[in-house]
């Protein structure tokens, strides 16, 4: 799940880092994905792992970092 | 996060705000309006009747030492503010969005004690986000502040500061840090004798001319306490935006509002003339009232949204509610001119000359420049990106 959430960083995030190797933990939004760029991450993670964020979800926060997509999608998933 | 939450706003107490800024927009302002609008000079007169009645730092809390007052309080005093002078309520509307923004995320002792300063001084704030080379977007920016030593350095080519010249205060946008993305955003407090502005051309615009427009070259430093706690994406999606929107949408129904005023006397003095006849434009005149009824609804809707969820940073940052605020300045500032334009139809000719009591000329050039103050075009935009995962109320 991770390596396809670094993809879809790397493809759509628009990071000024290497989303194949930076910290789960790294602050994308400080590392240079715009709130225009988080949108299309959203929307490829949403194919990619075939779920559909709930409104509640849709805040910054749930984007913020990579562990931090990974447990979005977990309860997306389990939803 | 948000920290003005110490005390509810005190009812009584903050209406009067709304009156005296009513009876200064009356007394002070009205009277000036074509002077600041011909000569495109600061509305000195306004600022200072503001100054003298603390009203400045209305926005401030009382355990500040300000007045406290909510923001439909304030918004009904910049109706009444621009109902006389468009470019006088829009110097303090834009005051007011950096006081709000200072007040609701500067939570350090240096800017607590500004705050304290302000309200003591009746400091008059201005701001810097737009940059030259970022294409208009105030979300990036070149420029970065440099903190050595905990002291900051910043240099920012401005296209535009509003009043910048008559400004206590500017606050900056610019990158965290040299090393930092475009995007990832402070917003510094730029105090004088640490600050240096250099003019870049004039300002010579079709309407909002009192509110001294030029482009600067804004060198600064300070204490790196002067930089605001939170990152910028956070100040402007939970308050400068909503407030901006919010405050810029409130004199724009002004001057709707000093329109319509100048339709119904048109009609009322035709009616007068031939008693038993209802005269042609009352039918328009209906139209642009029902017009300036969605309008001023639509405002006062806006404000309680914005309001009823005021010290909640999560609900603050959903997309349904950046939405609604975005669609809030697009739909205000295309109903302002629409509403001008139904009334100079009404009153015909007397609208159209410069002379009359019935001249919208003034009101329909400062009308124009709603839609194009952070232009529709790129709001919508916005909105269209979010839209796209947006899923409804």
């Amino acid at each position: 799940m991770d390596e396809t959430i670094r993809d879809v960083l790397t493809e759509h995030g628009r990071l000024a880092v290497d989303a194949g190797s930076i910290d789960e933990s790294t602050d994308l939004f400080a590392s240079g994905m715009t709130s225009h760029a988080s949108v299309n991450v959203m929307l490829a993670l949403e194919d990619a792992f075939d779920i559909e964020f709930s409104e509640k979800m849709l805040r910054k926060s749930t984007f913020e970092s990579i562990a931090a997509i990974r447990a979005g999608v977990l309860e997306m998933k389990d939803a | 996060m948000i920290s003005i939450t110490e005390e509810a706003p005190v009812v009584s107490g903050s209406s009067d705000v709304a009156r005296r800024m009513a009876r200064i927009a009356d007394e002070i302002s009205g009277p000036a309006a074509d002077e600041v609008d011909q000569q495109g000079r600061f509305p000195s007169e306004t600022i200072s009747a503001l100054r003298a009645e603390g009203l400045l730092s209305a926005l401030v809390p009382r355990s500040l030492g300000g007045m406290g007052a909510s923001y439909s309080d304030l918004s009904q005093g910049l109706v009444s503010m621009g109902r006389q002078c468009a470019s006088s309520a829009m110097v303090v509307a834009m005051h007011h969005i950096q006081v709000a923004s200072l007040v609701r995320h500067g939570r350090n002792d240096l800017l607590r004690n500004y705050m304290v300063e302000l309200v003591d001084r009746q400091y008059l704030l201005a701001s810097a986000t737009t940059e030259v080379g970022t294409g208009g977007d105030v979300g990036s920016s070149v420029c970065a502040v440099d903190v050595a030593d905990g002291t900051f350095r910043l240099e920012k080519q401005a296209p535009v500061i509003s009043y910048g010249r008559f400004a206590d205060g500017i606050l900056a946008t610019a990158r965290r840090s040299a090393d930092s993305p475009e995007n990832d955003q402070v917003l510094a407090l730029c105090r004088p004798l640490e600050l240096e502005l250099e003019q870049v051309g004039e300002w010579n615009a079709l309407g909002f001319r009192g509110t001294c427009s030029p482009g600067f070259i804004l060198r600064a430093s300070g204490d790196a306490a002067a930089i605001l706690d939170d990152p910028y994406g956070d100040v402007s999606t939970q308050t400068m935006l909503p407030v901006a929107h919010i405050l810029w949408s409130s004199l724009w129904l002004g001057i709707a509002s000093a329109a319509i005023d100048r339709a119904r006397r048109f009609v009322q003095a035709e009616a007068r003339k031939r008693p038993g006849m209802t005269p042609a434009a009352a039918l328009r005149l209906a139209d642009a009232t029902a017009l300036y009824q969605q309008f001023a609804d639509l405002l006062r809707c806006s404000v309680a949204r914005f309001e009823d969820i005021q010290d909640d940073p999560d609900r603050l940052s959903a997309l349904g509610f950046a939405i609604a605020m975005n669609s809030l300045k697009v739909s205000s500032s295309t109903l302002v001119v629409d509403v001008v334009r139904q009334s100079m139809v009404i009153c015909g000719l007397a609208s159209y000359r410069m002379d009359t009591p019935y001249s919208l000329g003034r009101h329909l050039r400062d009308s124009i420049g709603a839609s194009l103050m952070v232009n529709n075009d790129r709001i919508m935009g916005n909105n269209a990106q979010m839209l796209l995962v947006h899923r409804g109320e």
